[in-house]
């Protein structure tokens, strides 16, 4: 038995962000963090090792510095790595995304007792469709928004988190499922897990490794083959009309109150 | 390869997916229609609201007085509840008979583990979370004059251009970006729940909408999950979008978040009455629930008075609210980003500024 879990690295968006003058981000400012929803996957797979002593791969898409963060997801608890990395696959969209990572994961090999956890969405896209895709792609079942997993065997019963409650969802393995941050806490790396984990496998995977891969349509990948392009990006005008209310708190409160009178806003 | 979805010629027609909930539509339903009636005109399609469930016949129409000219109905009672399996293959089924050029989709949880699994099928791609769109150039120029700090000169873009231009906030709303799908059809988009207006209700349209069953062809072999129970929260859900008055807390309430989150209280309360939501930091450490959250992963409100309270306005948070009509903050530091958005900015401390606020506006209030 073995559990993938595909993990993104991403910029860090909970600071400042940095904008390049032509309107792309500029990444190589800001410093990378893991996906937050990936420790959360991360972490699931981990807690079914505790239980059974499968193999968990973290697998990632990235350029070669990635490798870093499979580095630390070993140092986790994983047991070995593997890096899609490869010019061709820049630019790819979360379609042509998916599509690569599905075939590497079908290149890899994936049993009847296995896994595929994905965090539910990166926090620089939020697109949250990345795990889907791969699912299809890989013709897995999936279930989204899981936050809270029971593992019986081949049977999984899954709490999948909605707007307005819950739906409890049974799926045998198999299958492919994406976490929130409400199914754990992920763990601490361990001192002797940072040691031991130079000594642990990373599998690159490049274009040559993959380019016979059924799962993956050559002409939609990469910037240019992925069916979605970017038309146009833009900054949204700064409003920076702010009015500033100087003051001590209570001079300031009263100020506020009369010009919302004024205004007829209250 | 020769993937049906290259044909783009040989799709027509503007689709949204209603979703239902125990057999109920869904206010994001009413947006999307008409928000589609607008793309329809401007393309000179038809508005088609595709409908799934068991025994919902009888909703249908009502999505006709927001614009759709016609529903189709997949009735089955395997479509009862939501799950991805039997919608996936009913949906991809109807695409690839009926090939509509457009279909939209709300981001929900469910429609953002519908449409991407539908997008892989189809071959085509998805743009999620779109907070704007535009079929026709002129108008999407004038998106772009108002919205954006671009100095447009139409020379420099094709005027017939037809594609569907699906405009969304990347990184947390610093950055928009227009997403086309040029080569494959249909262009598909999720679209944020509570952004889109919704058109009045007409009841002449409503009794003309034109009804199509279309039959469902599931087999044992299609369904691989099973829903065992569908639990409602027992709590009531926070309607954050629906409010007109919010005021959220952020970490400047940190030194003593229930006082803290009493004044936020008191403040809606002296406001007229509204929610209180929070930042990302307040949910992380569990001040409030999940549902109270404003911004890119909580939901995006517009209500006639924001009040941010002791947040610094990381632009997650700002893109959840900085459309809202009048935006108060409140933060000890004067160079916090959320005064970039801010209609009126106070520097202070929460705890000493806020109790004063509800003082002076209730007398004010009193004094009218």
């Amino acid at each position: 038995m073995r559990i993938y879990v595909c993990v993104k690295q991403v910029p860090d968006t909970s600071g400042k962000v940095a904008v390049n003058e032509n309107g792309t981000l500029n990444r190589a400012s800001m410093a990378t963090i893991i996906n937050p929803d990936d420790m959360n996957a991360t972490e699931a797979a981990l807690k079914i090792k505790d239980a059974t002593g499968c193999q968990v791969t973290v697998v990632t898409m990235g350029p070669p510095p990635a490798k870093a963060m499979l580095q630390e997801l070993i140092a986790m608890g994983a047991d070995d790595g593997v890096l899609i990395s490869g010019r061709e696959f820049g630019g790819s969209d979360t379609f042509a995304t998916s599509q690569i990572i599905a075939g590497a994961l079908h290149n890899l090999g994936i049993g009847e007792d296995d896994i595929v956890f994905c965090g539910r969405q990166a926090i620089d896209g939020d697109t949250a469709q990345v795990g889907p895709q791969i699912a299809e792609k890989l013709n897995l079942p999936q279930v989204t928004y899981a936050g809270d997993i029971e593992k019986d065997g081949n049977t999984l019963k899954i709490k999948r988190l909605l707007e307005d409650g819950y739906m409890t969802v049974e799926v045998k393995t198999p299958c492919l499922i994406t976490c929130v941050k409400e199914l754990n806490t992920p763990r601490y790396l361990t001192v002797k897990g940072i040691l031991e984990c130079y000594d642990k496998p990373i599998t690159v995977l490049d274009y040559e490794a993959l380019k016979d891969e059924p799962l993956i349509d050559k002409t939609t990948i990469g910037l240019k083959g992925s069916p979605t392009n970017i038309f146009k990006s833009f900054t949204p005008p700064q409003k920076g009309s702010v009015e500033m209310i100087p003051g001590t708190a209570q001079e300031a409160a009263s100020a506020l109150a009369e010009k919302l009178a004024k205004k007829h806003i209250i | 390869m020769g993937f049906q979805s290259e044909n783009i010629e040989e799709y027509h027609d503007i689709w949204v997916f209603c979703e239902q909930r125990d057999g109920k539509l869904q206010n994001t339903d009413f947006e999307l229609i008409s928000e589609g009636r607008k793309l329809a005109d401007e393309r000179g399609a038809k508005l088609v609201g595709v409908l799934l469930g068991s025994d919902v016949k009888g909703i249908a129409s009502e999505l006709g007085g927001y614009g759709a000219d016609k529903v189709i109905i997949c009735d089955d009672p395997a479509l009862k509840v939501y799950t991805t399996d039997a919608y996936t293959k009913v949906l991809c089924d109807l695409v690839n008979d009926k090939k509509p050029e457009v279909l939209l989709v709300g981001a929900t949880t469910i429609g953002r583990d519908l449409a991407p699994r539908c997008a892989a099928k189809l071959h085509t791609g998805l743009t999620a979370d779109c907070t704007h769109l535009d079929i026709d150039m002129d108008k999407y120029l004038d998106f772009l004059r108002e919205s954006s700090t671009i100095e447009v000169d139409p020379e420099k873009f094709k005027m017939d251009d037809t594609n569907l231009k699906m405009t969304r906030p990347a990184f947390g709303g610093h950055l928009m970006a227009t997403i086309i799908c040029p080569r494959f059809r249909p262009c598909m988009s999720t679209v944020r729940p509570g952004v889109m207006k919704k058109s009045e209700f007409d009841q002449a349209k409503a009794d003309a909408c034109e009804l199509e069953m279309y039959p469902v062809s599931l087999s044992e072999d299609d369904l691989k999950t099973k829903v065992l129970e569908v639990v409602k929260a027992t709590k009531k859900m926070v309607d954050l979008v629906g409010a007109d008055v919010i005021v959220s807390v952020g970490n400047g309430i940190s030194s003593d978040v229930q006082k803290g989150l009493a004044l936020a209280e008191e403040l809606c309360d002296a406001l007229g009455g509204g929610v209180v939501g929070g930042s990302r930091v307040a949910v992380d450490e569990g001040w409030l629930s999940d549902d109270h959250q404003v911004g890119q992963t909580g939901k995006t409100v517009h209500p006639k008075i924001y009040v941010a309270l002791g947040i610094s306005g990381a632009i997650q948070h700002k893109a959840g609210m900085q459309d809202s009509e009048v935006i108060i903050a409140v933060n000890t530091n004067d160079a916090a980003p959320i005064f970039e958005v801010a209609t009126y900015g106070i520097v202070g401390n929460v705890f000493d500024v806020v109790p004063k606020m509800i003082e002076e506006i209730k007398a004010q209030k009193a004094a009218k």
